[in-house]
């Protein structure tokens, strides 16, 4: 039985291009950036073509590209940076509660160095309301970071409209897109945003690597301290062989994507009306339209989603679970109890995130296969019997 | 896979699902806000365990603990079955991951309140139909608190920053 792998948010298999890419750069180049001999200049050469490749992708200048080890360092770089580099200008800080653990536990650094953060809410779409970053806005403020698109749910915030308030009040705008690039089209002109997170492993590139846009003249002081790679901004020598897959998977991405996105929106389509034709008492996460085209967030009531997630496994159905069980931490998920859904119905969330290799086929087979294990667990479950007893 | 095949087979094939109807006694432990939760259903004849069955709202380990602590505590005294820990449920089945030792591992919990349960009813201190539940898990405080000066310390610190200690994963112990 093939494998239906349906959780491209955690791993996303090599593209055929970003593999031969790699393998060709592997056996025939070893040499170092920096040096300024013959061999470091294939390195050199390689390294410039995968900065135009990202640059290309979110319509960024190459020389705004940092290369990093992938979205948390990307993160943390934008925020500690900068946090940094206006340590004279202010000490305050706004952001969301539904961002990636990398921001939110950046945050929890500067909070230990004495920066102030506001962490606004979101309504039941987990979306953040412009207005109230306006409101949050002090004078001390020196950064505004909100995600573009959300991991669990997929909602996509208002980032343009949250951009143009920092502008005017001349604070620098971040944005963790790391969910989104690669999946839908990112223009950083567009969302006039001075830094921009990204990572290779969302849209078929290696793991550890990614990049963080940085528009010229952001102050951002570096994380990592060292020598001038990186535009003085990422020192240590570069995860040559990373890199090339990030540049080669950025240009895949950019090639397929008009042709791949309105794909896996209807594939997400099939797949959310199915489930709630097929299944009673289960409620789809995030905002209806405004919402990532690959990601689809399920709560099922009455049941546990790792328990959910074991025996789709079992029918070769691989999925991701937002239960706190199986995350690893005893709460249930912060995303999901920020969008105001109670922690029993939190726990039965499953996340899909469909990919370009996933086709109607699978999707009928989930649709198949997915309404009598969910009855399964509910009539194994103390809750169901509750709620339908009276 | 982080789970033993025994962890797998009783998850995949769980022993003595459901309810008894005319049960004698009636266990409840955990929470949905825990992530598990567990009702143990016991038959009781003379001072023996004739029949146990359970309702299980949790991950795979816990349904695995509901569907092994019904085996082992079937044909049993009661005194017997009062023996049983939380620990000797985890060790039939093979072991259980560090991080469901803690919220998972309630299977034992369950069984001794049904006892009780049983018990209390039969002294007339709880009416047959009425469900004597288990106090749900005590809230904890909001936040999180380093276990060796108290001080609160943010979730995943690795250690604490007022004392030094390193802090154990929630799960670890």
């Amino acid at each position: 039985m093939a494998l239906i792998y349906l959780d491209h948010q955690s791993a996303t298999p090599l593209h055929p291009q970003v593999k031969e890419a790699m393998i060709n750069y592997m056996e025939t180049v070893f040499g170092n950036p920096s040096s300024d001999h013959q061999v470091g200049h294939p390195a050199a050469e390689a390294l410039a073509r995968a900065r135009s490749q990202v640059a290309a992708l979110i319509n960024a200048q190459p020389q705004e590209i940092v290369f990093t080890s992938g979205g948390t360092e990307a993160n943390n770089t934008a925020l500690k940076g900068v946090a940094i580099g206006l340590r004279e200008k202010g000490r305050h800080i706004i952001t969301s509660n539904i961002e990636h653990k990398s921001v939110l536990n950046a945050l929890r650094t500067l909070r230990l160095l004495d920066y102030q953060v506001t962490s606004l809410d979101v309504d039941n779409y987990g979306l953040v309301d412009p207005g109230a970053v306006e409101k949050a806005i002090q004078p001390g403020t020196i950064l505004i970071s909100i995600m573009l698109a959300n991991n669990e749910i997929g909602t996509r915030e208002p980032i343009a409209d949250i951009a143009k308030i920092a502008q005017k009040r001349k604070i620098i705008m971040h944005t963790d897109a790391v969910a989104a690039v690669g999946v839908m089209p990112v223009d950083v002109q567009q969302l006039g945003v001075n830094l921009l997170s990204l990572a290779a492993n969302q849209f078929y590139g290696p793991q550890g690597v990614g990049a963080l846009y940085v528009r010229r003249r952001t102050p951002v002081w570096p994380l990592l301290d060292g020598g001038v790679q990186e535009n003085k901004r990422r020192a240590g020598t570069e995860n040559m062989l990373g890199i090339v897959g990030l540049g080669a998977a950025a240009a895949e991405a950019q090639a397929e994507m008009p042709e791949q996105l309105p794909r896996l929106q209807a594939l997400k389509e099939r797949l959310a009306h199915g489930l709630l034709a097929g299944i009673p008492e289960i409620r789809i996460n995030g905002h209806p339209t405004q919402c990532l085209p690959n990601l689809l967030s399920v709560s099922v009531e009455y049941i546990e989603g790792e328990s959910l997630m074991l025996m789709l496994d079992d029918e070769g159905i691989i999925v991701a679970t937002r239960s706190a069980c199986a995350s690893g931490s005893l709460r249930a998920s912060h995303v999901l109890i920020g969008t105001g859904l109670d922690f029993a119905t939190a726990q039965g969330t499953l996340v899909f995130t469909l990919g370009w290799e996933n086709t109607e086929a699978d999707i009928d087979r989930v649709l198949t296969v997915m309404p009598g294990v969910v009855q399964t667990l509910r009539n194994m479950s103390p809750l169901y019997k509750k709620e339908h007893t009276g | 896979m982080a789970y033993s095949d025994i962890v797998m087979d009783h998850f995949k094939n769980p022993r003595n699902v459901g309810e008894i109807p005319d049960a004698d006694g009636l266990g409840e432990v955990g929470n949905p806000v825990c992530g598990d939760m567990m009702s143990v259903y016991i038959k009781v004849e003379g001072d023996r365990l004739t029949d146990v069955k359970f309702k299980t709202f949790g991950c795979g380990a816990a349904i695995a603990v509901s569907s092994m602590i019904t085996e082992m505590a079937k044909g049993k005294t009661l005194d017997e079955a009062m023996k049983i820990s939380n620990k000797d449920v985890a060790q039939a089945l093979g072991g259980l991951p560090p991080n469901k030792l803690h919220c998972s591992n309630l299977g034992a919990d369950a069984l001794h309140s049904a006892i009780k349960n049983y018990l209390d009813r039969k002294a007339g201190k709880v009416p047959r139909e009425d469900v004597e539940k288990e106090p749900h898990h005590k809230p904890k405080l909001e936040g999180c608190y380093c276990p060796y000066c108290e001080k609160k310390v943010a979730e995943e610190a690795p250690f604490c920053l007022f004392c030094g200690t390193e802090i154990p994963h929630e799960h670890d112990h």
